[in-house]
């Protein structure tokens, strides 16, 4: 079978087994039921339009009041806290998978936004942020005249 | 009380009409199970789910939680870079006791879905009279 050079998710990882397993044991072994690989929680999705770029992240259980987001110059912060489980003397846990926790993500976009301009919408349990690039910083138009 | 089922069901089954579902993926909801007092709650995790696309059924003691998520795409966007996907959500539980569908109640908010399900009243002993024949 001919490989491509273009597909290299084909070419087989002898590590990657070895990663999952031990992904697996830290899982495992992880008491706490705080997010795992702290700086990388919770996945986000990135979209780009003409001069502004949407982010996406879920975050189920949140209210708005617990998510707190910052914009500085180019770098977005996202943090916030799993409202505690339900606690009492009578409750009796069969199953403990949802996340718990705090958590605080910041992501360096490729351009700075404007602070002005942020939409930030959560909606079913997914936060969705628009932002917006700062009037002067768009790429300009240079009118080229024939000498 | 609430045993996990695995469910054989997968995204790629023909519809009724004949064509195949769309290929989304089908996740595995993360769920909080705890009992308190009369009533088990159960806590399932549905991010982008609205919440008529929750659908719970009951049959023959198996309790099934779907989700149909709403595909989330920004009009006028490329997408640049995914960290997560986006799918429909199916968990089925087997209920130790006689629950009735009616007797659940259920609640979305912010992507999580709750379940109260009450502790089945004093299972009645069931008397079978012998006929002397």
């Amino acid at each position: 079978m001919q490989r491509s050079a273009f597909s290299p998710w084909a070419y087989h990882d002898p590590f990657a087994d070895m990663r999952r397993l031990q992904g697996a044991m830290n899982r495992i072994f992880d008491g706490s039921r705080t997010p795992a690989r702290s700086g990388t929680y919770p996945p986000v999705n990135f979209w780009a339009g003409q001069d502004s770029v949407v982010m996406s992240t879920e975050l189920p259980g949140l209210g708005e009041q617990d998510i707190e987001m910052t914009v500085k110059d180019s770098m977005i912060s996202i943090r916030g806290t799993y409202p505690d489980a339900e606690t009492g003397d009578d409750i009796v846990w069969h199953r403990r998978e949802r996340p718990a926790g705090s958590f605080l993500r910041s992501i360096e976009l490729p351009f700075r936004v404007d602070p002005n301009q942020i939409d930030a919408r959560f909606a079913n349990g997914v936060l969705t942020v628009e932002m917006q690039r700062p009037e002067d910083d768009k790429p300009k138009h240079i009118q080229i005249k024939a000498s | 009380m609430a045993q996990e089922v695995t469910t054989q069901d997968t995204t790629d089954i023909a519809r009724p009409n004949g064509e195949t579902a769309p290929t989304v993926p089908t996740f595995v909801p993360a769920v909080d199970i705890f009992e308190q007092g009369e009533i088990t709650v159960i806590l399932a995790d549905m991010p982008g789910v609205k919440s008529d696309g929750i659908e719970v059924t009951l049959e023959r003691q198996v309790l099934t939680l779907r989700g149909t998520v709403t595909p989330h795409e920004p009009e006028g966007y490329r997408r640049l870079s995914s960290e997560y996907r986006e799918g429909d959500y199916l968990r089925a539980f087997t209920l130790s006791d006689e629950i009735d569908l009616g007797s659940i109640n259920a609640a979305f908010k912010n992507g999580v879905l709750r379940l109260e399900l009450p502790r089945a009243a004093e299972a009645k002993p069931k008397k079978i009279t012998v006929k002397a024949a």
